[in-house]
């Protein structure tokens, strides 16, 4: 068959056979162990608290509500007591959040909220506030409220409703081991999405470097007429949004724009199998898969544990680390935040702690741009990463937006490649903040200007 | 677990293993071919000229920053390319001290002014070599046989303007670099090996070297000589080979983009042809690389690749 690919991108080792045997093993936190659930663990508005310090919770109990229309529930991984409400706990991404604080009883005492239902008699809109009320967002990292994104518009036309099980970040396996271990539960979950959208193709789109996975689901959709099998290049970054769509549909999804302004809906393996689970078992989302590796960890491999836990805690359970690491990961090597302890709570969107050792985590001296023109070569956005840093270094913050600085995905392409180790994508990342800051203030002040003329007129009067 | 060597960075944390050293590492060692021809025809005069050349290359740049207290960074071997470079360019017959001359200034004058790697705007070696042909016209046009006789000849190109078509060398040894000629530049069959090691190595796109090579083939066929045409034996003769890949794929003074890259290979391919069938010299490859290097910044402007997701024109007007 065809192997679908996109333009340009690069060929990272890809460091998946330190875990990618290894089956998920189930990881439970320990008794009297402290479980931190940070509000904000989604993009959207932070979830609001609905339990009492002192309050006992179930597993799969809600402990707080949507904040918004953007926003999705959480849920107690454990059973215990709430010890806690609002305290600032420091996430994966670095920021610190308001958390609820749960003391685990170790009993695991399910919650009886929580009950098997038969999806193919459900109709649209029990389907979709099934899936909110699972607190399911997009797990490939962005954590997008799911019900949001599975209902656009009206008037949006879906006729592709892409799974996203390209996994191209080097080093992370836990989307593979779910294909091989929860396959019958992502077609299923693929089968509920396709009822919202029963006028879409399902198409599972994974990368030629995990062909146990091809055949393992290519077996379990033959029958199935409207779900395919799309088999693509081991190539970064193929996971990105628009970039599987390009190579699984030919359709570019404009600057600026959304997937579904192209037809498609796009989820990641785990967001199907969570929304199989909060459908059709009843059950939100609790666990996580976690690939721990790297050089520093003494045990790596896929770990199903507790949303909630810490890192610390985690790795306590599987024997630590062999060599001190250097440099810890939340998440692949190529985009994930970088942390300074393991005392950090897992959220919904954990996929992996990568620790490097020394050598791995070596950060090499940046040279002068020889204008080799390998980041031009491999931008998978067509951007010119050589001309975008040298307009930061001069400070022209107006240029770096015309030559669409803004369009970059931050997939990191250009600093991989460059041979004289320059921080490309480093500084345009720290520049797309800046420069989109720039422009909400811009925007803002606009807005207030012309509400400020308005009431003057109207006070002329 | 408080571990205060712990390092936070932004991403991405993994780098591919090519470096500025690896890459001029492949440059170096697609030359030798070249080289080894180059001092099998020419003999001990052309090691010695090598040998200074790529040492006064190193030794200057070195000096240089010392003097600016900059970072040393004679080690990316960029220098010793340079070095190479221009000694290929210089004909086996020249004194000692010329390619000294051509060393420092296109270490010192042509890159380090202009802010060192990748900041010059012209390519060093070339524009060492076109100071020395400008203050030693006879020097750096003296040629003499390969082969341990060394007496003066002259260039098949020179033959070729001169319309002494009975003079030329046979194609087979102008394949080989049995000729008159510089150092490096003679052995075509040598400096086709080292320009597909680079392609292979992905050191160089095709782009550049086959465009150029092409364009000069396909204009020397339709133009000719006086009615004679042989664009073959054209290719094979003069700097064309190591000018093509060798000297226009200079990452610092070659546009970045696909677009670009095929419009200065196009550029230096016709003015070449130009020089050499009307101008007043009969080698045009240096001449012309330099003058598509002072185009490059041009041609990149106008040659940007398309984002991904572009909006439609129309759109972007609204």
């Amino acid at each position: 068959m065809e192997t679908l690919t996109f333009k340009r991108g690069v060929h990272p080792p890809d460091g998946k056979a330190l875990t990618k045997d290894i089956p998920i093993k189930v990881i439970l936190p320990k008794e009297n162990s402290e479980l931190f659930f940070p509000m904000s663990q989604h993009i959207g508005a932070p979830a609001q608290p609905i339990v009492q310090v002192g309050d006992h919770v179930k597993v799969g109990q809600k402990i707080a509500e949507a904040g918004g229309f953007v926003s999705s529930p959480i849920f107690a991984s454990i059973s215990g007591e709430v010890v806690e409400v609002g305290r600032p706990v420091l996430t994966p991404g670095g920021a610190m959040s308001p958390s609820i604080v749960i003391k685990n009883d170790g009993l695991m005492t399910e919650y009886e909220g929580m009950a098997q239902r038969d999806y193919t008699t459900m109709t649209n809109e029990e389907i979709l506030a099934a899936i909110k009320e699972g607190g399911v967002v997009g797990l490939g990292g962005a954590g997008f409220p799911t019900q949001v994104k599975l209902a656009p518009p009206p008037g949006t036309k879906i006729d592709h409703v892409l799974v996203n099980a390209a996994e191209c970040e080097p080093y992370l396996t836990c989307d593979y081991r779910l294909m091989l271990e929860e396959t019958d539960k992502l077609v299923k979950g693929l089968q509920i999405v396709l009822k919202l959208h029963p006028e879409a193709k399902g198409v599972i789109g994974i990368e030629d470097n995990k062909p146990e996975a091809i055949a393992k689901l290519k077996e379990a959709c033959k029958d199935i007429p409207n779900i395919e099998v799309a088999t693509l290049k081991a190539k970064f970054p193929q996971g990105s949004e628009k970039h599987l769509i390009k190579a699984i549909t030919g359709r570019e999804v404009l600057s600026g724009a959304l997937p579904a302004s192209a037809g498609c809906i796009v989820d990641n393996v785990d967001t199907i199998i969570s929304i199989y689970n909060a459908v059709a078992l009843g059950r939100p989302i609790m666990r996580r898969v976690v690939t721990v590796t790297g050089g520093a960890p003494a045990n790596p491999g896929n770990y199903q544990i507790r949303i909630g836990m810490t890192f610390k805690d985690l790795m306590e359970q599987i024997g630590g680390f062999k060599v001190a690491p250097a440099k810890m990961i939340a998440g692949g090597p190529m985009m994930g935040p970088t942390m300074y302890t393991t005392d950090v709570a897992t959220v919904k969107t954990s996929s992996a702690l990568l620790c490097l050792t020394p050598e791995e985590a070596y950060i090499p001296e940046e040279s002068n741009c020889i204008r080799c023109g390998k980041c031009v070569d491999h931008c998978p956005m067509g951007l010119m990463p050589l001309e975008l840093n040298a307009l930061i270094l001069r400070g022209d913050g107006e240029g770096f937006v015309k030559n669409h600085g803004l369009d970059c995905i931050e997939c990191g392409s250009c600093s991989y490649i460059c041979p004289a180790k320059r921080q490309l994508a480093q500084s345009i990342r720290a520049t797309k903040k800046i420069e989109a800051g720039k422009k909400a203030a811009a925007a803002a002040a606009a807005r207030a200007k012309a509400e400020a003329e308005k009431k003057a007129a109207e006070a002329a009067k | 677990m408080d571990n205060t060597n712990i390092t936070i960075s932004s991403t991405p944390h993994i780098r591919s293993g090519e470096s500025i050293q690896s890459i001029m590492r492949d440059v170096i060692i697609a030359l030798l071919p070249a080289t080894v021809m180059g001092i099998v025809y020419f003999r001990l005069q052309a090691l010695l000229l090598i040998v200074i050349s790529i040492a006064a290359a190193v030794i200057a740049e070195a000096l240089y920053q010392k003097g600016t207290k900059q970072k040393v960074t004679i080690s990316d071997l960029s220098a010793v390319v340079t070095g190479l470079l221009l000694a290929m360019n210089i004909p086996s017959s020249a004194p000692w001290w010329v390619p000294i001359v051509g060393s420092v200034f296109a270490i010192v004058i042509a890159k380090q002014l202009f802010g060192g790697l990748g900041q010059n705007f012209v390519n060093p070696a070339l524009a060492g070599r076109a100071f020395l042909l400008a203050s030693y016209p006879t020097i750096m046009t003296s040629w003499v046989t390969p082969g341990a006789d060394a007496v003066s000849t002259a260039t098949p190109l020179a033959l070729l303007k001169a319309g002494s078509f009975d003079q030329l060398p046979s194609l087979t040894d102008a394949f080989l670099g049995n000729i008159g000629g510089t150092i490096g530049e003679t052995c075509a069959l040598a400096l086709i090996i080292g320009g597909i090691y680079l392609i292979w190595r992905g050191v160089i796109s095709w782009r550049i070297p086959v465009i150029y090579i092409v364009t000069v083939f396909v204009l020397t066929a339709l133009i000719g000589r006086n009615g004679v045409r042989m664009p073959i034996y054209e290719l094979c003769t003069g700097g064309l080979m190591l000018g093509a890949f060798f000297m226009a794929t200079d990452y610092a003074t070659s546009p970045v983009t696909a677009k670009g890259q095929i419009i200065m290979a196009v550029g230096c391919g016709l003015l070449t042809t130009l020089i050499r069938i009307f101008g007043g010299y009969p080698e045009g490859v240096s001449y012309s690389i330099l003058i598509m290097n002072l185009c490059v910044p041009l041609i990149e402007r106008y040659t940007k690749p398309t984002i991904f997701g572009a909006l439609p024109k129309e759109a972007k007007k609204a």
